[in-house]
C-alpha cells in the first residue's frame, strides 16, 4: 500500500556553535562543571541584567550560511520568544523570526538516481536553554543554568527530502560541513546537533501537501531513520481508514518504536515574538561577508578534485578519505610526511576503516598521528617489514598510537631475509607435506600457496615474502627433476 | 548655615574643603528622613549602617586624595528599580519583596566611583508604571508641598525626597516621564538624556526602548553634575552610545543669545491647566528678554503618542516581566499544586493591579494576529513622531513647554480613570519615543501653593543647549 503514497520531509537542525563563550554573555561553553558554575546575571536572567551578542556566533553562523549556499541578510534583528518554562530564565528565548540571518540556500547530496538538492529555507541564530533535573525522591525539580545561553543555530530545510536515505544523506553532509567549518562537532549522542522531522505523505502524483507533524527526541541517525518509516506507516494506516493526519508535534521513542503526540496545532503557543529591544540590529557589510568568505576552508568537494589531480586518488577513495575533516587532515599530513599517498589512502581506506567498524567507531576517532602511519609506510618501502607484520604494527598504532620503528626493533619483527634460513625452513615445510608437493607437481599450481603460507608460518610471519616465494618454486623445481 | 539647605555642588564644595564631613552630611540626611518619613514615605528602603560606614570611608578616601570629585561624600537616594548589590532591591513590587541583587548598576556603580555616599532606595510606581507613586505596594508617597497631593511618578520618591531634603540629589528613571513629571510636581529638576547616553545595565527594565536613567536635583547645576557623573559608555549594554561630549557643566551659562526656541501649539491646546500655562508663557518672556528667538510652532502628531507609548511600553513590560515567575528569586506563593500554578498563583499575588493591567494590554497587542495592528502601528508612529522632531530641530535649538498639563492632583484621584492619568504624560512621553533628551525646571507655584515645572527639549545628544536654557531660566528665577 505504500507504494501508492510519497513522503515529504523537511529538516529542522539544530548545531550548537563552537564558541568559547556564551551567545550574549562571556561565561564559558565548556560541556560538564558542576551545576550552575558556568552563569553570571545575564545567563539567569537576573533582574536588570542586558544581552550583548558575540560576535563570533555571528561569523559561524555566516560561514555555515555561505557553505550552504546561502543569501545573507546584510540586516538582520533578533526576536523575543515568549513562553515560560523553568529552564528558561527570563521566560523567553532570545531568537530571530523576523529577519534570520542566511535565507534561500541549498546543500547538495547524493542519491542513487544522481545528485540532488536540498533546499535550505533559513539559518537563525538563538541561545540554548538550561536543564532541568527531576529529583523523584525529593520529589521537586532543580535547574542548571549552564548550558543556558550557549550559541544555537537553527538549519530549516526546505521540504525537499523523500525518504529516510535522503535525510541521512542531507544530515551527513551538513554535519561534515559545519566539522570542516570548525563551527561546530556535531556530536547528536552529546546534544550538539539536533534534528526535528517535519514529516507528511501525499498520494503518489500529488501536487499539494499532506498535513505534516513534527517529530521531536531524535538523538541518533538510526533513531531518525527509524521514527520516518514508523510515522510514515502511521500516517498512511490513518488516511487509508478514512482518518485524517493531524497537525501536530510528537515525540518519538526509540525504545518502544513509536510516537506520541505532544502538542496539537490547536493548543500550540503564541510566542508573541517581537524585536528585542535591547539588542541592536546586526549590520552586516559586504567586506565582513568577502572576509568570511575567503576565511572559508577548503571543503569536500574541492579536496575530492585535487586528491585525484594531485595525489591520483580515485574519486572514491577520494571521497571517503574526506567524508571527514579529521580523516582528510591524517591524510595530507601523513601523505606529506612519507611522500607516498596512495600508499596511505590504502591504510586508511582498508585497515584504518576495517578496525573503526570492529570498533563501532567513527573516523573523528582515529587518534593515532599522521607520522607514526607515515614512519609504518617508511619501513615497509624500505622492506625493514613485510605486510603481515606491517598489518600487526598498524593495530598497534590505531590503538596506541605507538612510533613503529621502536615496536619493530623492540618486539624483534623485522624482515628475514637470510637465504640460508629460509631455504632451511622451506626444505623442512616440503618435507612434511607430501601431498602438497604431489599436488602442484601434478599440475596444481594452487598448492604452492599453501607451501609458501606454511613457510611463512614457520618464520614467525617475518621473512620476506618475495624471497620465500622464489626459494619454494625453486626447491619445487629441483624436486620435479 | 543648616547642611541640608545646601545644593549637592555646594555641600561636595565644603566637604571637599573639610568644613563638613561626609560623615555629617549623611547624619544630617538620616536625621532628616526619621523626621520627614512618617509624612512622606519617600524611601522603601533606608540603609543607615551603610550609609555611615560609607560615608566614614568616602571621607577617608577624601582626605587622602582618592576621592576629588564634586560629588564626593554628598548623600544621594536611588531609585529602587537601580540594582544595587547586597541593598535591597524590590521595583516597589511584592514579587521583589526579598531581592537583594548580586551586582551594581553600572550608573550607580559610577556614580560610588565618584564618591557617592547612598543612603536609601526610593519609593517608585511598582515598576515604574504608574504618573503617582501610588502603585507602589509598599505605599504611596506624598507630595512635601501638601500631603494631601501625589508627588507624581513614577520617580515620585526620587523627586519627594529631593524636596524634602531627605537627601541632596538622587537617581530616577525616566520611561515616558517618570523624572520630568514628578519633578515638576516636587519643584525640583529632573533630566532624561538621550536614549543611549547612560548605560542600563542593572536598571531593572519596564520598557527597554524608552528607558533612561537620569538626575533629580535641586538645581540645573546639580543635575547637569551628576549626569557629567553617571553616564558612559558601557559595553554591557548594547544601546549605550559612546559619546565624547558628556561635560555637560561645561553648559552652565547663563546666556540664551541668538538661541532658536519653539513652543509647541500643539502643547498648549485643551486640557492644560491655566495657570500652567502661564507659568510656560511667562519662562518663554524670561528667555525672550535674554535674548533667544522664541517663536510658536507646529509640532504635529502628539495626540498619537499616548496610545504608541502605551502600545510599545507595555509590548515590552509583558516580556520584560515574565522573568518574575517564582522559580528563581522574589516571591513564590506558599501552597500550590505542579508547575503552572505555581506562576500564576506567584504572579498573581506578586503583581499588583496596574503592573497587570499592563503586561495583559502588552500581551495581547504582541498576539498573533494583532502584532501589525498594535505594535507594528505603534512602532510606525514612532518613526513619524521622531520625524516631527527633526524637523523641529532643523528650525529650533530647544522646545519649551509645559511639563505636565496640571499641578500635583490629590492622592486617590488618579487611579480611579487610568485614561486620564494616560493623558497626564503627554508632554513628556514623544520625547521617549523620539529617544531626545528633555528636562523640568520648576517655574513658580498655582494658587494652591503647588509646584509647577517647565519642559525643555533638546535634540539627540544636544543636552548642552538644553542645560544652557534651563540654567538661564533658573538664574533669571533666583534674581526676580
Amino acid at each position: 500500500m505504500g507504494r501508492q503514497y510519497e513522503t515529504v520531509i523537511g529538516l529542522e537542525v539544530h548545531v550548537e556553535l563552537a564558541t568559547k563563550t556564551k551567545i550574549f554573555c562571556g561565561c564559558s561553553t565548556e560541556f560538564g562543571g558542576a551545576p550552575n558554575t558556568h552563569t553570571c546575571p545575564v545567563c539567569t536572567g537576573m533582574p536588570g541584567s542586558l544581552p550583548v551578542l558575540n560576535r563570533q556566533v555571528v561569523e559561524y553562523a555566516m560561514a555555515v550560511g555561505l557553505a550552504a549556499n546561502c543569501q545573507i541578510n546584510q540586516y538582520c534583528k533578533f526576536d523575543r520568544k515568549n513562553y515560560f518554562y523553568p529552564d528558561n530564565p527570563q521566560n523567553y528565548q532570545i531568537s530571530q523570526l523576523y529577519l534570520p540571518i542566511c535565507h534561500d540556500g541549498w546543500i547538495e547530496i547524493d542519491t542513487p538516481s544522481g545528485p540532488k538538492k536540498i533546499g535550505i529555507h533559513e539559518i537563525h541564530m538563538e541561545e540554548d536553554a538550561g536543564k532541568l533535573i527531576h529529583d523523584e525522591w525529593e520529589d521537586c525539580s532543580l535547574v542548571d543554568y549552564n548550558r543556558s545561553g550557549v550559541p544555537l543555530i537553527e538549519i530549516v530545510s526546505e521540504p525537499d527530502m523523500r525518504n529516510a536515505d535522503e535525510v541521512m544523506a542531507y544530515l551527513e553532509k551538513l554535519r561534515m560541513m559545519i566539522q570542516y567549518l570548525g563551527a561546530s562537532d556535531c556530536k547528536l549522542q552529546e546534544g550538539s546537533m539536533r534534528a526535528d522531522v517535519n514529516l507528511s505523505v501525499r498520494k503518489a502524483g500529488a501536487l499539494e501537501l499532506g498535513t505534516r507533524t513534527e517529530m521531536k527526541n531524535l538523538n541518533s541517525f538510526k533513531a531518525i531513520a527509524r521514527a520516518i518509516e514508523g510515522e510514515r506507516k502511521r500516517q498512511i494506516e490513518r488516511i487509508e481508514d478514512g482518518k485524517k493526519v493531524i497537525q501536530e508535534t510528537r515525540r518519538w521513542d526509540d525504545n518502544k518504536e513509536n510516537s506520541y503526540p505532544m502538542r496539537s496545532k490547536e493548543d500550540a503557543q503564541d510566542y508573541r515574538y517581537f524585536p528585542d529591544p535591547d539588542l541592536m540590529p546586526v549590520v552586516i557589510s559586504r567586506e565582513w561577508i568577502e572576509e568570511i568568505r575567503s576565511r572559508q576552508p577548503e571543503m569536500q568537494p574541492e579536496k575530492i578534485r585535487r586528491y585525484q589531480e594531485e595525489f591520483k586518488i580515485p574519486e572514491y577513495d577520494a571521497r571517503i578519505l574526506t567524508s571527514s575533516k579529521h580523516m582528510a587532515w591524517l591524510f595530507e599530513e601523513a601523505a606529506a610526511a612519507c611522500g607516498k599517498p596512495k600508499e596511505v589512502s590504502n591504510w586508511l581506506m582498508v585497515e584504518a576503516m576495517r578496525l573503526l567498524k570492529e570498533h563501532d567507531q567513527a573516523p573523528e576517532d582515529l587518534c593515532f598521528s599522521p607520522v607514526n602511519l607515515a614512519g609504518l609506510i617508511n619501513l615497509v618501502d624500505r622492506g625493514m617489514i613485510n605486510r603481515t607484520v606491517a598489518k600487526t604494527v598498524f593495530e598497534e598504532i590505531f590503538a596506541h598510537d605507538t612510533d613503529p620503528e621502536i615496536y619493530v626493533e623492540e618486539k624483534g619483527l623485522k624482515i628475514v631475509n637470510d637465504q640460508g634460513a629460509l631455504e632451511k625452513a622451506a626444505e623442512e615445510v616440503i618435507r612434511a607435506n607430501p601431498q602438497s608437493v604431489k599436488d602442484y607437481l601434478g599440475g596444481k599450481e594452487k598448492a604452492i600457496g599453501f607451501l609458501v603460507g606454511q613457510t611463512m608460518r614457520a618464520m614467525k610471519g617475518k621473512g620476506d615474502p618475495g624471497m620465500v616465494n622464489k626459494i619454494v618454486k625453486e626447491l619445487l623445481t629441483k624436486q620435479e627433476r | 548655615m543648616r547642611i541640608l539647605e545646601l545644593s549637592a555642588l555646594e555641600l561636595g564644595k565644603r566637604i571637599r574643603e573639610r568644613e563638613i564631613s561626609a560623615v555629617e552630611a549623611t547624619e544630617a540626611v538620616l536625621e532628616r528622613i526619621r523626621e520627614k518619613e512618617p509624612s512622606i514615605h519617600a524611601y522603601v528602603t533606608v540603609d543607615e549602617e551603610g550609609a555611615l560606614k560609607r560615608a566614614g570611608e568616602v571621607q577617608r578616601g577624601i582626605e587622602d586624595g582618592r576621592f576629588t570629585g564634586p560629588l564626593a561624600g554628598v548623600p544621594v537616594a536611588v531609585k529602587d528599580n537601580l540594582c544595587t548589590k547586597g541593598l535591597r532591591t524590590t521595583c516597589s513590587s511584592r514579587i521583589l519583596y526579598n531581592f537583594v541583587p548580586t551586582y551594581t548598576a553600572q550608573a550607580v556603580e559610577n556614580l560610588e566611583r565618584a564618591g557617592a555616599v547612598i543612603v536609601g532606595k526610593t519609593n517608585m510606581d511598582e515598576f515604574a508604571m504608574g504618573s503617582t507613586t501610588e502603585t507602589s505596594a509598599y505605599g504611596v508617597t506624598r507630595n512635601p508641598w501638601n500631603t494631601d497631593h501625589v508627588p507624581g511618578g513614577s520617580s515620585g520618591g526620587s523627586c519627594a525626597a529631593v524636596a524634602a531634603e531627605e537627601c541632596f540629589y538622587a537617581l530616577g528613571s525616566d520611561t515616558g516621564g517618570s523624572i520630568r513629571q514628578p519633578g515638576s510636581f516636587c519643584g525640583v529638576t529632573g533630566i532624561k538624556p538621550t536614549y543611549g547616553t547612560v548605560s542600563r545595565y542593572g536598571l531593572i527594565a519596564y520598557g527597554s526602548s524608552l528607558d533612561q536613567i537620569g538626575p533629580v536635583g535641586k538645581t540645573v547645576s546639580d543635575c547637569a553634575a551628576v549626569l557629567e557623573a553617571i553616564a558612559s559608555y558601557d559595553k554591557k549594554d548594547s544601546t549605550s552610545i559612546p559619546r565624547k561630549d558628556l561635560d555637560f557643566t561645561a553648559a552652565l551659562e547663563n546666556d540664551v543669545k541668538g538661541m532658536r526656541i519653539g513652543l509647541p501649539r500643539d502643547y498648549f491646546g485643551e486640557g492644560l491647566d491655566y495657570e500652567v500655562r502661564e507659568a510656560v508663557l511667562e519662562a518663554a518672556d524670561v528667555l525672550r528678554k535674554k535674548g533667544a528667538l522664541v517663536e510658536e510652532f507646529d509640532l504635529s502628531l502628539v495626540e498619537y503618542a499616548v496610545p504608541a507609548y502605551y502600545v510599545i511600553a507595555s509590548a515590552e513590560a509583558s516580556s520584560n516581566l515574565s522573568r518574575f515567575d517564582g522559580v528563581k528569586y522574589g516571591l513564590r506563593a506558599k501552597d500550590y499544586e505542579g508547575l503552572h500554578e505555581m506562576y500564576k498563583k506567584s504572579r498573581s499575588e506578586g503583581f499588583g493591579p496596574e503592573v497587570k493591567r499592563r503586561i495583559m494590554l502588552g500581551a495581547f497587542v504582541l498576539s498573533s494576529g494583532y502584532y501589525d495592528a498594535y505594535y507594528l502601528k505603534a512602532l510606525r508612529i514612532k518613526a513619524l513622531i521622531k520625524q516631527a522632531f527633526d524637523r523641529a530641530f532643523a528650525q529650533y535649538d530647544v522646545i519649551l513647554g509645559p511639563t505636565a498639563p496640571t499641578t500635583a492632583p490629590r492622592l486617590g484621584e488618579s487611579l480611579k480613570d487610568p485614561l486620564k492619568m494616560y493623558l497626564g504624560d503627554i508632554y513628556t512621553i514623544s520625547v521617549n519615543l523620539a529617544g531626545l533628551p528633555g528636562m523640568t525646571v520648576p517655574w513658580g507655584k498655582d494658587k494652591k501653593g503647588l509646584p509647577i515645572g517647565v519642559q525643555l527639549i533638546g535634540d539627540c545628544f544636544e543636552e548642552k543647549k538644553m542645560i544652557r536654557a534651563g540654567y538661564t531660566l533658573e538664574q533669571a528665577k533666583e534674581g526676580r
